[in-house]
């Protein structure tokens, strides 16, 4: 891998992410954002980068870090360059487990977080079992296959729970089918920071399990990988990774896809490397497409997983093209 | 590298017997393999007649109904995963390139079976990886990406890990598919080599003229159960390969040794004219 992939990676959140700060209602110049991040400037400005624009373009950097990293450890597990939390039904799963307890009245952003997680372990547990009834030992295609029609459900699951939800009080089907970043806390975003480091930290600590796992099952075994167990919990841990963005902003999909495919065209093919790669470039990605949510309608918004569907779904059909 | 290997150990299948899910017949009924150190022990037999099954076995991918699979004294159901790799390389029929990584990472990728989760490769590994990539004859292709290799230069790479492992057992199944004569028989003589520096090697191979003549031991199999096994004079009887391949046949001699060769016989009347 060049050594310049993961600097220029940094260098382009960075710019992104000022971009991100400046752009909206009030805009700002670049000066005033790099004045207002450090509280010098009007109060008004300050207070706009800092509390207002601040906690979305962080969020969304964690956000898209996670689903990245996600997407590349479920991409390596199963062999499939076009696995990822949202196409693998899991997002759907945890936006399910999400609704319900709010549904249920335990809205509170732990408890809802904790309930993503339940989702998203059940989705992952359902989308293996479809898997291995159709035919074969978890075999990748029918694996995705079941995962779309597991997400499909989910978002049935999700209209008919918040068919009549008052919008002022809970957030609306929409929120969680499309995602957005609007409402984004930095309590929202100690959350994602915590699931994040845990999670994608444990996944690049264990990245040379990643890297034998991806060979397939008979040469995992064969050097030393207890590959069910193995993969089992490589499944669960990038599924909670997702589960925590879910809980955070929704559903947004075909970052998982698009960045550890575009880390493994940069030369990142270890999976150490590869996770570094796809947590920069997924934060970059994610922060920019929020930038384009909120500027190619302005002044309306558009949800933020619309802007990444529309980016993800000819990636993903090129794709499929080349594998066939 | 003999220094680090332990005492030596040799594998043994015992009487194992394995019958598949929704199957009626049993895939290997009874069937023993002692291959010993220090020389090739070679299993053939026709398509089906239950050779992967013995390495899909002995990776636990399918589980014994009887029998037992030891190596040296300890059972392999005793050992653990990464036990088992630190002492028997594997190199499987078939192995797809789905993630592609530069040859000499691949390679590293054996060393693993050795390192804990955090320690990076020492002076050691990285020796050792170099020794196994020149003994695969890959040491040129070094910096190559898997998914650029001809078929030849897979297999040398996938036998490359398998050495890097540095276990005292070798089983190879099929390593000379898509070969080509020279490299088919460089793969042959590094068997060869790697059985006189005291490993245990255990070879299934279509291959039967060349394994005629580096097997100091031959299991025939048919139908899941040992049909012959012995010197290569034991094994390589016309009536016994007849039978089993259901194909007519000679044995003859293999001019440069004078191992027995097999020709089959029937058909190819345009080779006769010329």
């Amino acid at each position: 891998m060049n050594p310049l992939v993961l600097p220029v990676g940094v260098l382009l959140l960075c710019v992104t992410s000022i971009v991100a700060l400046g752009i909206g209602a009030v805009p700002l110049a670049v000066v005033d954002v790099w004045h207002a991040l450090w509280g010098e400037g009007e109060s008004q400005v300050v207070a706009i980068v800092r509390d207002l624009r601040g906690p979305r373009v962080v969020l969304a950097a964690l956000v898209g870090a996670g689903l990245a990293t996600s997407g590349a450890a479920l991409q390596g597990t199963l062999r499939n360059p076009l696995a990822e939390p949202y196409l693998l039904g899991v997002s759907g799963g945890a936006a399910v487990g999400a609704v319900v307890a709010l549904t249920f009245g335990l809205g509170t952003p732990v408890m809802v977080t904790i309930a993503a997680f339940g989702g998203a372990a059940v989705a992952t547990a359902v989308v293996a079992l479809l898997a291995r009834v159709a035919g074969g030992r978890a075999e990748p295609r029918l694996l995705l296959m079941a995962g779309v029609v597991v997400g499909a459900f989910s978002n049935a699951v999700i209209l008919v729970a918040l068919a009549d939800a008052p919008p002022d009080r809970i957030r609306g089907a929409l929120w969680w089918m499309m995602g957005s970043t609007a409402d984004a806390t930095w309590a929202a975003v100690a959350r994602t920071a915590v699931a994040l480091l845990c999670f994608g930290g444990l996944l690049v600590v264990r990245a040379r399990e990643l890297d034998v796992l991806s060979l397939g099952e008979e040469p995992a075994v064969a050097l030393g990988a207890d590959v069910d167990a193995s993969a089992r919990r490589v499944f669960l841990v990038a599924s909670w990774l997702a589960a925590s963005t879910v809980a955070a902003v929704g559903l947004i999909g075909f970052v998982g896809l698009v960045v550890p495919n575009l880390a493994r065209a940069l030369g990142a093919h270890r999976h150490r490397a590869m996770l570094l790669v796809s947590a920069v470039y997924g934060a970059a990605l994610l922060v920019g497409a929020d930038v384009a949510a909120r500027s190619l309608r302005s002044p309306v918004e558009l949800p933020l997983g619309a802007v990444t569907a529309l980016v993800g779904v000819p990636f993903f059909l090129a794709r499929l093209r080349r594998l066939a | 590298m003999s220094e680090v290997m332990p005492s030596v150990p040799g594998l043994l299948f015992d009487q194992v017997a394995v019958t598949y899910p929704r199957a009626e017949v049993p895939a290997l009924a009874g069937v023993t393999i002692h291959a010993q150190p220090a020389r090739v022990t070679a299993v053939v037999g026709p398509n089906g007649s239950g050779k992967s099954t013995l390495v899909r076995a002995l990776l636990q991918r399918v589980s014994l109904s009887a029998g037992a699979i030891r190596i040296g004294d300890t059972p392999r159901a005793a050992l653990s995963a990464r036990e088992f790799a630190q002492r028997v390389a594997v190199v499987p029929q078939r192995e797809e390139v789905q993630m592609p990584l530069p040859v000499r990472e691949f390679v590293a990728l054996g060393r693993h079976v050795h390192l804990g989760a955090f320690t990076p490769l020492r002076a050691h590994d990285l020796a050792i990886i170099e020794s196994s990539l020149d003994k695969a004859g890959m040491a040129h292709l070094a910096t190559r990406r898997t998914d650029t290799l001809s078929g030849g230069e897979w297999q040398r790479v996938r036998i490359a890990r398998a050495l890097a492992q540095e276990a005292s057992v070798l089983v190879l199944d099929e390593p000379t598919t898509f070969l080509d004569i020279a490299h088919e028989m460089a793969v042959f003589e590094l068997l060869d080599e790697l059985a006189a520096e005291g490993r245990t090697i255990l070879l299934v191979s279509h291959q039967l003229n060349l394994v005629a003549r580096f097997a100091a031991h031959i299991v025939l199999l048919h139908a899941g159960q040992v049909a012959a096994s012995g010197s290569a004079t034991d094994v390589m009887r016309g009536d016994v390969l007849e039978r089993v391949y259901e194909w007519p046949l000679v044995v003859t001699r293999d001019p440069a040794v004078g191992a027995p060769a097999l020709l089959p016989l029937r058909g190819g009347s345009r080779g006769r004219r010329a």
